[in-house]
């Protein structure tokens, strides 16, 4: 690799290859946004034929009957936003715990083993998730969970019957477990970002060590845990093979947490490489357009959220 | 007295509380690990799962070898792709790091890591497949590409960053030229931080599933010709696992195993690297 690059900065600069390396590197790194551009707009572009035959009424259309030519985001929408918030609500006090334990000092030094064990569950691959949640953790919490909630509980319509085995809270249980490594490692950082001196002077105050946690650490972390928070959840809105393999898949919107739902990104999965016909390709090609504007928003907001964070505290 | 025990009390509490949100979060990985293991042994242990490929339901002796070469071959083009572009790039956001677009660059990669794979799978679909009419792995490695990129650009930004400010310093004043300083000099010394960022991101490319799916497809049979169609470890696992068939659900299992034991595997080597850059870059 090294002599191919030597070769092409030689022909690149009869001035001095000094520049031309930097013009050269410069352009390896463009590709990166250019990437990021040129998926939005391929994507608006296959769209297209979605996007001018339903305009905006797709994003609130109910209606998912590819053989009728009825395509509406709406079930997947609401499928892949409630999923990721139960997701967050379940991963975020989990996640910061683990942080805690991982950035604040004084509590003992089991952390290498915590730390590795989060690494390594960021590693898994979704797939894996995706067949443990099926044939693990579904029917055991059909049994032990959604079976004697609807018998005992059936009455609120949250937890209403029938249960299903693959349904909603399934899937936002494996989304929580798969967002957990990213809300621990980036709150573990804004956490280390907190200057000890704060620290230090709480608990010269008299403060026990939760008290300086809660009411010192954490509220100057607070907008860096808020920007983990962010990102996870955009992790959690794109996730895509675990959920597919256990929400169910159906485009219905109900409020039961116990029935069947599906996502943006699980119908994709599951319908684009069957889909027939230039509307049916073009509404599912919209869907992935959807997600990708979400996504990119919600990955702005927080990266900016966490940099200013890390700066402010800095 | 008594009010000051029980902020004491509390705060030992609410350290037990911090325990055991460490104990939930590890509660998971050892259960999947478990499963894993122990579901997708029987499929392992068998020599037919690594020499032979998939056959028709009900017959023994089925494999997973062309999923196996499948993965491998694909990771790797994938590698050759992705790895120089992305060091290359990772040496201009270090070298020529202050200005607008090194920071546009960055904002652009962190952006790239959280779109979703299903959405690169589809971007890639819709660019090498869509246009010649079938699918390839070429195409499915061109999607693990993208995904790899953002993560070895940065992570070979943060283990350049790491390098000693005197080596550079060094090779300037012995006036070797700025690209000579970056490649010859600072490269090897990054080498083993930037070795963990190539490690991690084949990590992640060995794992996905949804940017393989309207891309390399799948296949059933071996085949080594990246125009083709071609099968890949996570492809099997979706597959096979949600078949009704006994038999591919164990073969899905199997699968699973492998690919996490090759995921994991990465993963460690990936530290080992790492732990060797931050004792080369003076210990912390």
């Amino acid at each position: 690799m090294e002599t191919a690059l030597r070769t092409g900065l030689r022909r690149w600069g009869g001035r001095g290859s000094a520049e031309g390396f930097r013009y050269w590197s410069a352009l390896a790194g463009l590709l990166v946004p250019l990437v990021l551009v040129a998926i939005v707009l391929v994507l608006l572009l296959q769209a297209q034929p979605a996007l001018s035959r339903f305009g905006l009424g797709f994003l609130t259309a109910r209606a998912w009957n590819p053989v009728k030519q009825e395509f509406g985001a709406l079930p997947f929408l609401y499928g892949t936003v409630a999923t990721s918030l139960l997701a967050l609500l379940m991963a975020l006090p989990v996640g910061v715990g683990v942080a805690l334990f991982l950035a604040e000092p004084g509590l003992p030094r089991v952390r290498g083993a915590l730390g590795l064990g989060v690494e390594l569950l960021a590693g898994i691959p979704s797939v894996v998730y995706g067949i443990w949640g099926l044939y693990v953790l579904a029917p055991w919490l059909l049994e032990h969970v959604s079976k004697p909630l609807t018998t005992r509980l059936g009455g609120f319509p949250l937890l209403a019957g029938p249960a299903r085995q693959t349904n909603l809270l399934l899937a936002s249980i494996v989304i929580a477990i798969m967002i957990l490594p990213t809300l621990a490692s980036i709150s573990r950082e804004v956490l280390k970002a907190v200057p000890n001196g704060i620290r230090e002077s709480s608990l010269a105050l008299g403060a026990t060590w939760w008290e300086t946690v809660w009411r010192v650490v954490l509220p100057a972390a607070r907008a860096g845990i808020f920007g983990a928070t962010v990102l996870a959840l955009g992790r959690a809105l794109g996730e895509t093979i675990a959920v597919t393999m256990v929400i169910g898949n159906t485009p219905v919107i109900q409020t039961s947490l116990l029935g069947p739902a599906y996502t943006l990104a699980s119908v994709i999965a599951n319908e684009f490489s069957e889909a027939t016909g230039q509307v049916y390709t073009a509404a599912l090609l919209e869907l992935g357009l959807v997600l990708v504007l979400l996504t990119l928003v919600i990955n702005l907001l927080a990266l900016l959220l966490v940099r200013n964070t890390g700066r402010q505290l800095a | 007295m008594s009010r000051n025990r029980r902020r004491l009390f509390f705060s030992a509490a609410a350290r037990g509380g911090i325990w055991l949100m460490a104990a939930i979060a590890l509660l998971p990985l050892a259960l999947v690990l478990l499963h894993t293991v122990t579901n997708g042994l029987p499929a392992a242990l068998s020599v037919n799962f690594y020499t032979h490929v998939e056959r028709p339901v009900g017959i023994p002796g089925a494999g997973v070898s062309h999923a196996l070469t499948g993965t491998l071959v694909m990771v790797g083009i994938a590698s050759l792709l992705a790895i120089p572009v992305g060091v290359v790039g990772g040496i201009h956001l270090v070298e020529y790091g202050g200005g607008q677009l090194p920071r546009g660059i960055r904002l652009a990669a962190d952006v790239l890591v959280g779109t979703p794979s299903i959405a690169v799978g589809l971007f890639v679909y819709a660019i090498a497949v869509a246009p010649f009419h079938h699918f390839s792995a070429l195409s499915g490695a061109v999607a693990l590409a993208v995904l790899m990129l953002p993560i070895v650009l940065r992570t070979t930004e943060s283990a350049i960053a790491l390098v000693p400010n005197g080596i550079r310093e060094a090779g300037l004043a012995l006036g070797l030229a700025r690209w000579r300083v970056a490649l010859q000099l600072i490269l090897p010394a990054a080498a083993p931080g930037v070795l963990t960022g190539c490690l991690l991101a084949v990590a992640r490319a060995a794992g996905e599933t949804a940017p393989l799916l309207f891309t390399a497809f799948g296949n059933k049979f071996y085949t080594l010709d990246p125009t083709r169609a071609m099968s890949a470890l996570p492809l099997i696992v979706f597959h096979d696992a949600l078949t009704p068939y006994e038999d591919l659900v164990r073969q899905a299992w199997g699968a699973a195993l492998l690919l996490v034991a090759l995921t994991l595997f990465t993963n460690v080597l990936s530290r080992l690297a790492l732990r060797r850059q931050i004792a080369l870059a003076g210990g912390q």
